[in-house]
C-alpha cells in the first residue's frame, strides 16, 4: 500500500505454449498489461482466443507440460517460473480467482462454512472458530440472506446465484490484491447476472483491488471495466479505455465481435451478422495476422508477419497494419 | 402472504437435508436389496462370532463311527465323512472366509487406493508406471499367483491370503485412479488450487471423500470376490490346511461323496452363495445410498 501509483501487477511479453494432443500450440503470444490497485481490465474473445489460458497463467494453474514465456511481476516480484510450493501461498491470499461454473466450483461434500473458510485457515493464523466468524461476515457481505444459519449448509441446497455469491465470498476471504473473474455470470441468467457484477464491482471499489473481468460478452465488459482488451488467436488485437474502444473500434475483429451483437428493436427476421470463416486451429496458426483468414480488408503483407501495435491516440492500440482503411469513416461501427 | 411462505422454506432447506449423512439410516430401511444384503452379511459376521464362543459340536474332534450321519436331533445338517459336525464346520468356516476377506480386501485397499490416488495426483510417468504396473499385476490370476506363492512359500492360509490381496491391488488402483482423475477435472478442484491447496491436500481433502462411496461399493464386491478365490483356492488345496475348517475345503471334501450325500457339498455351496449374494446386495445398496444426487431424490 505504500506506492499506490506502483503498479501492483506487471505482465511483459507473455507467451504460453501448450502441448496438446495435436502438437504444441502457442496459445498466447505477447500479452502486456499493466494493472494499479482498484483499476479494471476486461479480456474479451470468442472462445479458444487464450482468455482463460492468459487467467490460468497468472494463477500459475497451466499444466506442467505448458511452457510459459515473459514476465509477471506481482508488486516487483517475478511469478513466472515460481516453484509450486510458493505459488500456493499466493493462490486464494494475494490473487485469487472466481470460476464460471458456481455449480460444479464448489466441492458438493463440504458444507459452504468450510469453504469459504478454508483459505483464511490456510493462509492467515486466525483459529477455526473465528475463522467461522469471518465466513459468515464475508457471506453477510456477499449477500447471502441468513448467512448465520446456513453456514453449515451444503451446496447444493442453494441457488446459482447464492453460489456464484458464495464463490466470491471463498475468493475474497483473504483480501487479495487481484482478483481474477472468469465468465462468472456466465452460467447465470440474465437478472442475476447483473446483481452479481454489481457486487463484485462493489467489492473491488471498497477493498482497493484490482480486478481483470473475462467475458465475451461486450455488454458486461462495457458496463464493468475501466480498460479492456480484445483478445483473438491468443494475441492482444485491440485494447485501450472501454470508452474509447468502444467510440471508435480499430481492429476488423472487434468491429465484427460488435457487429455481431443482437440487438433489441431489431427488424423481425433479421439475421445475426457473423464473422465469416472460424477461429484458428492455435497448434496451426498462420505466419502473420492471426485474424487475416477472416478479415475483409486483408492484403498480401499482413501475411507475411504479425502486425505490430499501432497506438491510434490515448494509449488505445491496434495490432493491425491496415487501420487507415479499418478507421476511415473514424472506426464508428454501427 | 411471501414472507412466511419464504421463512418456512428456508428452515425445511437447511433442517432435514442439513447433512447428506442425516436419513441415510431412514432410507437404508427404505432400500429392499441393501436391507436384504446387510442381513445377509450380519448372518455371516454373526456365524463367525458365534463360533468364537460356542458351537455345537468341536469342529476338529474326529468320530468316525458317527460318519455320515444324516439330520437328526444332534447333528442338525448331520456329519461328514470323518464324523465332524457339519454345523459346528459351517460355523467355523465362516471365521476363515471373513478373515480372508478382510484382509486380502485390506491390502488390496490400502495399497490399490494410495497406489490409486498418487497416480491420478502426480500423473505423467509415476501414473503411466503405476499403471503399467498394475497391468502386469493384473495379467495373473488370483490361483496362479496362488500357485506360485504356494511352490515357494508353502500352501496355507498367509498364502492365500497373499496371493488374493495382491490380485486385489491393481482393480483398486484403476478404480481409484479413473474415478480420482474425473474428481481432479473437476472445476472445485481449480478452486481448490487457486485458493492455494497443494496436491497432497486436494487429494485428502476433495478427491478421497468423493470417491469414498465407489471405493465402499467396490470394497464389498472386492470382498465377495476374496470369498470365492478362498474358496477355490482351498478347494484345490492351496489355501486353508486341514484341519482348519473352510467352505472351499468341505467342498472339496465332498466331491468324492457327491453320489453319495450330496447335501455335504450343497451346504457349503449354500454358504458361499449367502456370503457373495448378501456382499454383492450390500454393494449395491451402498451405491444407491451413498450417492448424494440419488439422496436428494428419494
Amino acid at each position: 500500500m505504500a506506492n499506490a501509483d506502483a503498479p501492483l501487477i506487471e505482465v511483459k511479453d507473455l507467451g504460453v505454449r501448450l502441448n496438446t494432443s495435436r502438437g504444441p500450440a502457442q496459445a498466447v503470444r505477447g500479452v502486456s498489461f499493466t494493472l494499479r490497485r482498484g483499476e479494471t481490465l476486461g479480456l474479451v474473445g470468442e472462445s479458444g482466443c487464450g482468455k482463460s489460458v492468459t487467467a490460468l497463467a497468472l494463477m500459475g494453474l497451466l499444466p506442467d507440460s505448458a511452457v510459459i514465456s515473459g514476465s509477471i511481476r506481482l508488486e516487483g516480484a517475478e511469478l513466472v517460473g515460481l516453484p509450486d510450493a510458493a505459488y500456493c501461498k499466493l493462490r486464494g491470499n494475494r490473487i485469487s480467482m472466481i470460476f464460471q461454473e458456481p455449480m460444479t466450483a464448489l466441492n458438493p461434500m463440504h458444507t459452504i462454512g468450510r469453504q469459504v473458510a478454508e483459505p483464511l485457515l490456510r493462509h492467515t493464523s486466525v483459529s477455526a472458530a473465528e475463522a467461522r466468524q469471518e465466513a459468515i461476515a464475508l457471506l453477510d457481505r456477499v449477500g447471502l440472506p441468513d448467512a448465520s444459519k446456513r453456514i453449515d449448509a451444503y451446496p447444493h441446497q442453494f441457488s446459482g446465484g447464492q453460489r456464484q455469491r458464495i464463490t466470491i465470498a471463498m475468493a475474497l476471504a483473504c483480501q487479495p490484491d487481484v482478483l481474477i473473474a472468469d465468465e462468472p455470470t456466465t452460467a447465470l441468467d440474465v437478472t442475476i447476472q447483473g446483481q452479481i457484477l454489481d457486487l463484485i464491482a462493489d467489492l473491488v471499489a471498497e477493498r482497493g483491488m484490482a480486478m481483470i473481468l473475462i467475458s465475451h460478452d461486450l455488454g458486461v465488459i462495457a458496463e464493468n471495466v475501466a480498460r479492456m482488451m480484445v483478445m483473438y488467436g491468443g494475441t492482444v488485437v485491440e485494447s485501450g479505455e472501454t470508452q474509447a474502444v468502444f467510440t471508435r473500434m480499430g481492429h476488423p475483429y472487434t468491429q465484427g465481435l460488435f457487429r455481431a451483437r443482437p440487438r433489441l428493436g431489431a427488424r423481425k427476421g433479421t439475421r445475426l451478422t457473423t464473422i465469416a470463416g472460424t477461429v484458428p486451429e492455435l497448434a496451426d496458426l498462420p505466419a502473420g495476422c492471426t485474424f487475416a483468414d477472416r478479415c475483409a480488408i486483408v492484403e498480401a503483407r499482413c501475411r507475411a508477419a504479425l502486425p505490430p501495435v499501432v497506438d491510434v491516440g490515448g494509449s488505445h492500440g491496434v495490432r493491425c497494419i491496415r487501420t487507415d482503411v479499418s478507421m476511415a469513416d473514424g472506426g464508428v461501427v454501427a | 402472504m411471501s414472507a412466511p411462505l419464504t421463512a418456512a422454506a428456508g428452515t425445511a432447506a437447511i433442517a432435514p437435508g442439513a447433512r447428506p449423512v442425516t436419513g441415510f439410516w431412514r432410507r437404508a430401511l427404505r432400500h429392499r436389496s441393501f436391507l436384504l444384503g446387510a442381513v445377509l452379511s450380519l448372518f455371516v459376521l454373526g456365524a463367525a462370532l458365534l463360533s468364537l464362543v460356542w458351537t455345537p459340536w468341536s469342529a476338529y474332534d474326529i468320530d468316525v463311527a458317527s460318519k455320515l450321519h444324516p439330520p437328526s436331533a444332534a447333528h442338525w445338517l448331520g456329519t461328514d465323512v470323518l464324523g465332524r459336525d457339519i454345523v459346528s464346520l459351517l460355523l467355523v468356516g465362516a471365521r476363515s472366509t471373513i478373515m480372508v476377506g478382510v484382509i486380502a480386501v485390506g491390502i488390496g485397499l490400502s495399497f490399490g487406493v494410495g497406489l490409486g490416488l498418487v497416480a491420478a495426483a502426480r500423473k505423467g510417468w509415476t501414473e503411466e508406471l503405476i499403471m503399467r504396473m498394475s497391468d502386469f499385476t493384473f495379467a495373473f490370476p488370483a490361483v496362479l499367483s496362488a500357485i506360485m506363492l504356494a511352490a515357494v512359500a508353502g500352501p496355507g492360509m498367509v498364502t492365500s491370503i497373499t496371493a488374493i490381496g495382491i490380485f486385489q491391488i491393481p482393480t483398486f488402483v484403476r478404480v481409484t485412479r479413473g474415478s480420482a482423475n474425473a474428481i481432479w477435472a473437476r472445476e472445485f478442484v481449480l478452486a481448490a488450487r487457486a485458493a492455494g491447496k497443494g496436491s497432497f491436500r486436494i487429494t485428502i481433502e476433495h478427491v478421497l471423500p468423493n470417491i469414498l462411496s465407489i471405493l465402499i461399493v467396490q470394497a464389498t464386491i472386492q470382498f465377495a470376490l476374496a470369498i470365492l478365490a478362498e474358496a477355490a483356492l482351498s478347494y484345490l488345496g492351496l489355501g486353508t490346511q486341514p484341519p482348519q475348517p473352510s467352505w472351499g475345503r468341505m467342498l472339496n471334501d465332498a466331491q468324492t461323496l457327491l453320489f453319495q450325500s450330496p447335501m455335504l457339498a450343497v451346504y457349503p455351496g449354500a454358504a458361499i452363495a449367502i456370503a457373495v449374494l448378501g456382499l454383492n446386495l450390500l454393494g449395491d445398496g451402498l451405491r444407491d445410498l451413498l450417492d448424494p444426487r440419488l439422496a436428494r431424490e428419494r
